[in-house]
């Protein structure tokens, strides 16, 4: 199928239950990864491959494919999660993840994985490559989107400046940035190690159309792709609030989850809890 | 001996072959005057993006093209283009393996009179570290038509050295060309002199002058720094038993330092690196500053003979 596949949202809702689910054994059965900025990001990843993004799992280079980049590229276990829902590989080779043979490296490659265009997981990146991306649509007069998922704490890197510069010069409205809000970084709570300020006033300032929203209500994520597709000449930005560690009830809002895998005891925990 | 600047040939071939192919599209960073893809810009304004002084958004901007099936160059000023780029060149081209041509700007001592912010000595270490990036040089204005041409027909990363200043032209027109394949252009039997950019010329007379003090110097062009060319050196040090290396670089992790880590593993011989002595430059036009920084042909003739006195030791 390549169109996107207009679930419903109780549809979406058990496809992101089952996403969960994947995340929290992939990082469980590789002893690493970071489940807590997955769980944030799995809502709207959700959203995006199941009823947004114009892709073939049978023929992943498609070349009138829309892009999707993961800047915050530490959340691979939710991108792999959404290709394997989406169709790209088997649920069995999820379990192969951060292993040295997988096709699914602790961070994505696209040397390695089907469905994945980018390699990121060095922050900052990924919207200069969405324009980059965007702008050779629009050179072949593509109607091709470009997407590109960006960390709040990531928002600390300049080259996202320069890129959200480049995004409004070039009238770049076939590119749509997600933030994925969770308010929570490695070294603690984002306020305290750098505070972000008035961030849809920093992105309106740079020439963005911005979209605020629940990054946990699909109706929400929805009609925000929607309006994001029906602006012109401008770039838009949905800045999701969203929890990190979602989900997972000892997970939620809590740093230490950042970084770190479930033990058995917790993964049994947690995998009741999306039962 | 007539003399053209690398950049103008640089320019005009990319509008030859923007002609040719409509996947090429170019990107600047403010400099499009100094690169000269000005004239790109004038022919296919639909396909040159200047993305201001953004050298690390053009490293990714150029990712995204290549992504989407184009041939993005990229130019800025390489210490600026390299320095501010690394990584973005590092995860977003070369992890990637992404097919965009990496075009850095007023190499060596082009800018001699601005000074030590603005001289790239240290790009061809920076590129060297990096899996799959191809490193070129050409020796004069012929030379770099050539490998632009080459650059768009090599599937992957390219990374090509760009001088500003007109510098002599040592090679011919139906000379052949292919990247990743060095060129003897004098043979001699005592000491290879290997060269790369706009020290092949010094090489060259280096040779003179020592044959006239009755030494024989091959001569190597080295214009693909990576991947080196092992069968052609190899073949050359195993006649003449004795290297001198000469690149716009400093001594450090460039050229020179890639033939030396081959020779040292391969096939041991002396070798004297010509190049920046781990210093900083100084503010000084063109030649006086390659007087300063002993890139002359004056320091070739005195390294070979060293290099020759040690092996008869």
């Amino acid at each position: 199928m390549i169109q996107g596949k207009g679930l419903s949202h109780s549809e979406l809702s058990e496809v992101a239950r089952r996403m969960r689910r994947h995340i929290l054994k992939m990082t469980h059965k590789a002893k690493g990864g970071h489940p807590g900025g997955c769980l944030s990001a799995t809502d709207l990843l959700d959203v995006l491959y199941m009823n947004v993004l114009r892709v073939d799992p049978q023929n992943p280079h498609w070349d009138k494919r829309d892009f999707f980049f993961l800047s915050k590229g530490h959340a691979a276990p939710a991108l792999y999660a959404a290709l394997c829902e989406r169709g790209f590989f088997p649920e069995e080779e999820l379990l192969t993840f951060r292993e040295a043979e997988s096709r699914l490296p602790a961070y994505p490659s696209c040397e390695s994985t089907p469905g994945v265009d980018m390699a990121s997981g060095s922050l900052g990146q990924g919207l200069s490559i969405a324009n980059g991306a965007a702008l050779a649509a629009k050179l072949k007069g593509s109607d091709q989107r470009a997407f590109v998922m960006l960390g709040d704490g990531e928002l600390h890197e300049g080259q996202v400046w320069e890129a959200m510069l480049t995004a409004a010069h070039y009238h770049l409205d076939n590119v749509c940035a997600i933030v994925d809000y969770n308010k929570l970084q490695l070294d603690g709570r984002l306020d305290e190690v750098k505070s972000l300020g008035d961030l849809p006033g920093k992105w309106k300032a740079f020439g963005w159309n911005v979209l605020e929203i629940d990054g946990h209500d699909f109706p929400q994520i929805e009609k925000a792709f929607a309006q994001a597709q029906a602006v012109k000449t401008q770039p838009s930005v949905i800045i999701a609030h969203t929890i990190k560690g979602k989900g997972v009830s000892f997970m939620e809002d809590q740093v230490d989850w950042h970084a770190a895998a479930p033990s058995d005891a917790e993964l049994k925990i947690a995998l009741e809890e999306l039962k | 001996m007539t003399k053209i600047a690398p950049r103008q040939a640089y320019g005009e071939e990319l509008v030859r072959l923007g002609q040719e192919n409509p996947d090429i599209v170019v990107l600047d960073a403010d400099v499009a005057k100094a690169s000269m893809t000005y004239l790109f810009k004038e022919k296919f304004p639909e396909r040159f993006f200047d993305l201001g002084i953004s050298e690390s958004d053009i490293v990714g901007t150029g990712a995204g093209f290549a992504v989407a099936g184009k041939i993005p160059f990229i130019n800025a000023y390489a210490n600026f283009l390299l320095g501010n780029g690394w990584e973005q060149i590092h995860i977003s081209i070369a992890y990637a393996n992404q097919n965009v041509k990496i075009v850095g700007h007023n190499i060596g001592a082009s800018s001699g009179k601005d000074g030590p912010t603005h001289l790239p000595f240290e790009d061809i270490a920076l590129m060297r570290v990096l899996p799959g990036i191809m490193i070129v040089e050409p020796a004069d204005a012929i030379e770099m038509r050539k490998a632009v041409r080459a650059a768009v027909q090599h599937q992957g990363p390219v990374y090509l050295r760009v001088g500003r200043l007109p510098t002599p032209l040592v090679t011919c027109e139906e000379d052949p060309f292919e990247l990743g394949k060095a060129r003897i252009l004098r043979e001699g039997q005592d000491a290879t002199i290997i060269a790369t950019g706009a020290m092949v010329a010094k090489g060259l007379e280096a040779a003179e002058n020592l044959a006239s003090l009755g030494i024989s110097a091959e001569v190597i062009n080295l214009h693909t720094i990576k991947p080196l060319d092992k069968t052609t050196l190899l073949r050359s040090v195993r006649k003449t038993g004795a290297v001198v290396t000469a690149e716009e670089h400093t001594i450090l992790g460039g050229m020179g330092s890639a033939v030396a880590e081959l020779l040292v593993e391969e096939y041991p011989v002396p070798l004297q690196r010509v190049g920046v002595k781990d210093r900083f430059a100084v503010c000084a036009p063109y030649d006086e500053l390659h007087d300063v920084l002993g890139l002359t042909a004056e320091t070739i003739v005195k390294s070979v003979q060293d290099v020759i006195c040690k092996k008869r030791q």
